[in-house]
């Protein structure tokens, strides 16, 4: 499929301007010895043999699957104006509004889209997004080294394990120390038990206030936690900034509308994962990182802003701003080196929030609060197996089982139910722990159906 | 913008005025035009030591971020803090009120190394 | 226009959802609430609909206008890219589901789309394999500098210096010096438009890890010198990294994995036509030589004997995370649909197209421009304003006026080694009609400059606002609507 106008006449003609006779030429820098040793492709594809190629690669997946997966990734229902308004292609094969005049669209949109966050989070500046919650929290925690001058950082156990995976790696040639802080009371009693009951509670204080000092440039928390357990992190906060320390929160943005926000708590920067508004899971990506800060914190952030002021004629309009921390002005002296960022994604995330409004948003959340609570209930019936109850839970909750979660999850397909994500995954020694996510798609009989298929294997 | 014969230059273009074991520092005319309108300047720390020659604040604009080196070693003793709402007089009167830190503790056999005004301008000449 | 905001009116309802279908047995814990709820809007669905659609039709897109933004490749985006993307067998599915028990199975399609695109980039880039977890091209840059660090600290060497051309992207320096490396700027011959191989010589030593080069180079010239780069690289165990943001230029006539490049970045949303979003969504993947191999972040696709996929994450010298699945899948499969709809052959007529394309442009403004390398140019030509200078016109005011010719301006100011540069990338995918257009327009603007300058400085007027004051924007930081 070609998407290749000129046809061969015109292509003559315009090689006599550039004063050649074959295309050729225009590639005589390039010597012989340097030209390609393969260049094997298959032969293209029509548009139409494309699609069935595709469809059958679609079909081969299990998208099916009755989702009660989560892990900070969720199946929420996405309005159809979401979609018919982001693919209108002002919006989406636009550039980078460096050119604002050409870009008041992209530009409002990324401005109220700012707003939005603020709003949510309660912090007073957003910035455009980031790549996804992970890279989030990685430059909110640089954001925090470079304003405090210190190199010891301090994570929860209960901030997404993936995140906290991809922060260690981003920092490896770096030289900071990390400090890792359990969900816990009394870790070792639990494993001489082989009770998780109390790791899947809030946050360890006894442990964090021990690990906190003044050589510590952050501390990192999340709520709800990766376990779905919701938390107040203010007497954290407090005790951080006692001792000059940035407090940072990786939050879910629907939650949010329920759930006492960041500032509220006392935070100075807020990040999250976007993709809850309104983006497809889509097999990992592409997502939306989201950052909002202090106002004191504004000239550290990585990222686009978009700012309002005026043109010549006093109308209002809008533009990037503090372009001059960024890369390509900055160059090695930048605060980050991101330039393409997640901005389709962020318009989508604005449409969602706009779409639902204060109410739906509220609604949202309290669907998926009161639905993942029958969840409980249901599966709390069944014989043998414990619901983690120690702390409240927003949407997600533990679930302990009397066998492997991963060979329970691994039957449960066959009957029709991505039903949780196995903690063994990532948590030594929770192998028979199941993490259950409820989002506000999940009916009545959904999850009674997944409470039934669940006894089943369990009981077999 | 004429400059100033009282003050001494860096090859940097900041200016400093010496008196004694104290100093002001801030950026030449030709600085401030080169940079453009100032929306922001990073004022350093009262009390940091700064080392001559190196940064140790940061002054902006809407195209550039430059780094402002310290034209001699010496203690920041207080900075110019009208800068933080009006950045705009470092552009206005970059001699005068748009001064931005004073130093204690310098060693005035620094400033041998700096220009005077005339070498200044012959400098700026053949930077063109 | 008024802010979204501005327009809720109390106790409006948008979007409705179903009633609650299970007993509401439980409340989330006072201590737990927020006070207040988020002012979000109180908008219908029309209400909203109709922003947007205003807000749209104040933007500039590939789809509206001719977008010859240099080093951007603004091509078109196939439109059945979208409806691909939309298949819910892709769209639907949970990351999580092949770190399930037997989760590969559940997912075999998805994985075959990113294992195909690795194998097709490697043959396309002559390396031997890709990871497409970066999810933008200076991510991809992050990620090259994180592997070559991590190649070297396996070794045991301490290199600390990343060497970069000056008219290098902003992001190579700042990629290089985020992880943790100190960068040192080659300057750039600026007769010749090449490297000064002579102060590379002086600057490279036992101290450097890597040299980073985009070629065709920002000023759209093909690097010749590039063997005797990699062969003074290699004297000293530096990784030479590619930047393929200039990819569209050499499709099938250059690949730098022949020319014995270490890791090479690529970006999807330039030369493999996925959309650019007004900002994103992108995609970085970076390919490497087996002795990078090891370093690549996990997981990794990798087959079975039975032919089936499989998440593998059983390499202990990987890098790590720098995603936290699979990298932008839904941007990747864009890409992987557009290779195989160009073809070999396609993807070849793409970078002779797009070379045309420019050098047709540069020959025809040659004698209304300055054009500081009057040489063949690759995929996109660099032209300055400088001869209009006399006259108190500057970059800035050309590409102003070119707005109110009703196209989008071409790069200014970028690379920084040229005066009142302008980087004219058309790509393949322009028409000579759309050339002739902008060429004429180009033309008019130079004749305005001199006889009407006046009037290009008051330029755009036919957009919905003018200049925008940016020493305001910067002053007042006004980033969040209060009202």
């Amino acid at each position: 499929m070609s998407y290749i106008a000129n046809t061969e006449s015109q292509r003559r003609e315009m090689l006599k301007v550039c004063g050649v006779r074959s295309i050729h030429d225009l590639f005589a820098d390039i010597p012989e010895r340097l030209r390609p040793k393969s260049f094997s492709l298959p032969q293209g594809k029509s548009e139409f043999e494309a699609f069935a190629h595709f469809e059958k690669l679609a079909g081969q997946n299990y998208a099916h699957l009755t989702c009660f997966v989560g892990g900070g990734f969720y199946d929420h229902f996405i309005p159809a104006a979401v979609d018919a308004l982001a693919s209108r292609s002002e919006f989406y094969t636009a550039y980078t509004p460096y050119q604002p005049e050409l870009s008041q669209g992209t530009l409002q949109a990324i401005y109220e889209y700012q707003t939005g966050i603020c709003r949510l989070t309660g912090l007073d500046v957003a910035n455009a997004s980031l790549y996804d919650g992970g890279t989030a929290l990685y430059e909110a925690c640089q954001m925090a080294i470079h304003a405090t001058g210190r190199r010891k950082v301090i994570m929860d156990g209960g901030v997404n394990p993936i995140y906290r995976k991809m922060i260690r790696s981003y920092t490896a040639n770096l030289s900071i120390e990390f400090v890792e802080t359990p969900v816990t009371h009394g870790l070792k009693a639990s494993k001489e038990s082989n009770d998780f009951d109390s790791v899947t509670g809030q946050s360890d204080r006894k442990r964090l206030f021990e690990a906190l000092d003044d050589r510590t440039a952050a501390v990192l928390l999340q709520n709800p936690n990766f376990f779905g357990v919701i938390d107040d992190h203010s007497d954290i906060v407090k005790k951080a900034h006692d001792l000059g320390i940035i407090a940072i929160q990786s939050v879910y943005p629907v939650a949010l509308s329920l759930l006492k926000t960041p500032a509220e708590q006392g935070f100075d920067i807020a990040t999250g994962e976007g993709q809850s508004l309104g983006i497809p899971l889509s097999f990992g990506g592409p997502y939306l990182g989201f950052m909002a800060a202090k106002k004191a914190l504004v000239r550290k952030m990585p990222g686009r802003i978009a700012a309002r002021t005026v043109d010549m004629s006093g109308r209002s309009g809008f533009v990037l701003s503090l372009q001059a921390r960024e890369q390509h002005i900055r160059r090695e002296k930048a605060t980050s080196n991101i330039c393409t960022n997640e901005a389709l994604c962020a318009l989508r995330a604005h449409l969602y929030l706009s779409l639902l409004g204060k109410e739906g948003l509220k609604t949202v959340a309290q669907l998926c609060f009161d639905k993942a609570h029958y969840a409980k209930e249901r599966i709390k019936a069944i014989p043998y197996v414990k619901v983690m109850e120690s702390s409240p839970t927003f949407n997600e909750f533990t679930v302990k089982l009397p066998i492997d979660a991963g060979e329970c999850v691994g039957r449960m397909v066959e009957l029709g139910f991505a039903a949780g994500f196995p903690l063994g995954r990532y948590y030594e020694g929770m192998e028979n722990y199941l993490l259950v996510a409820v989002t506000e798609k999940r009916t009545k009989y959904e999850i009674g159906r997944l409470a039934e298929a669940l006894e089943a294997v369990v009981c077999q | 913008m004429p400059t100033p014969t009282s003050l001494k230059y860096s090859k940097t273009h900041e200016w400093v005025k010496v008196e004694g074991t104290n100093a002001s520092v801030g950026i030449t005319g030709h600085a401030q035009e080169a940079l453009g309108d100032i929306t922001f300047v990073e004022l350093p720390k009262v009390g940091a030591d700064v080392k001559k020659d190196n940064a140790c604040c940061v002054i902006e604009s809407v195209k550039a971020a430059s780094d402002i080196n310290a034209p001699l070693s010496g203690k920041v003793s207080e900075v110019n803090e009208s800068l933080e709402t009006a950045p705009e007089s470092v552009n206005s009167d970059p001699y005068g009120a748009g001064w931005i830190f004073k130093l204690s503790n310098v060693n005035s056999s620094d400033a041998a190394g700096l220009m005077d005004a005339k070498a200044y301008d012959a400098f700026l000449e053949s930077d063109q | 226009m008024s802010i979204i905001f501005e327009k809720s009116v109390p106790d409006r309802k948008g979007v409705t959802l179903p009633a609650c279908d299970v007993p509401k047995t439980r409340q989330i814990p006072e201590i737990y609430r927020r006070k207040k709820d988020a002012s979000l809007c109180e908008l219908s669905e029309l209400d909203v609909v109709r922003h947007f659609t205003a807000l749209s039709r104040k933007n500039y897109g590939v789809d509206t206008n001719f977008y010859p933004l240099g080093s951007c490749t603004m091509k078109y985006n196939p439109k059945i890219t979208e409806k691909i993307a939309a298949l819910e067998g892709f769209s639907q599915l949970h990351p999580l589901l092949p770190q399930l028990r037997r989760g590969g199975m559940l997912t075999q399609g998805a994985l075959a789309v990113l294992y195909e695109l690795e194998t097709l980039l490697c043959e396309i880039l002559g390396m031997d394999a890709f990871t497409v977890h970066p999810m933008a091209g200076a991510h991809g840059e992050l990620t090259g500098m994180m592997l070559i660090a991590a190649y070297h600290r396996d070794k045991g060497s301490r290199k600390t210096e990343i060497l970069i051309p000056d008219e290098a992207h902003g992001t190579n320096p700042s990629s290089a010096a985020i992880a943790g490396f100190t960068v040192r700027s080659v300057p750039t011959n600026t007769d010749t438009g090449m490297l000064d191989l002579v102060a590379l010589e002086s600057m490279i030593g036992e101290q450097t890890a890597g040299i980073m080069m985009t070629n065709p180079n920002t000023l759209g010239l093909f690097n010749f010198q590039i063997e005797k780069i990699a062969a003074l690289a290699h004297q000293y165990d530096a990784q030479l990294y590619y930047d393929g943001a200039n990819l569209n230029a050499i499709l099938g006539k250059f690949r730098p994995g022949d020319a014995d490049f270490d890791v090479v970045h690529v970006n999807l949303h330039k030369t493999f036509a996925t959309p650019h979003g007004g900002g994103g969504p992108g995609a970085g993947p970076v390919g490497v030589k087996k002795h990078l191999e090891p370093f690549l972040p996990i997981s990794r696709i990798t087959t079975r004997p039975d032919n089936t996929y499989a998440l593998n994450y059983d390499f202990p010298k990987s890098i790590g995370y720098i995603a936290p699945f699979y990298g932008n899948f839904a941007v990747c499969l864009r890409a992987y649909a557009y290779i195989l709809m160009q073809g070999g052959q396609g993807l070849i007529e793409v970078s002779e197209n797009a070379v045309l394309n420019a050098n047709y442009i540069m020959h025809s403004l040659k004698n209304d421009f300055h054009v500081p390398y009057l040489k063949t140019c690759m995929h996109e030509c660099v032209v300055s304003a400088k001869n209009q200078a006399e006259h108190d016109i500057h970059a800035i005011d050309i590409a102003k006026a070119l707005i109110d010719e009703g196209f989008h301006p071409p790069t200014v100011y970028f690379p920084l080694i040229v005066k009142e540069a302008m980087m004219i990338e058309p790509t393949e995918t322009e028409s000579k009609e759309t050339l002739d257009a902008f060429i004429g327009a180009m033309k008019r603007i130079a004749i305005a400059a001199k006889e009407t300058p006046q009037a290009l400085r008051a330029a755009p007027r036919t957009t919905p606002v003018g200049r925008l004051d940016e020493t305001k924007a910067a002053r007042d930081m006004d980033v969040c609507f209060l009202g």
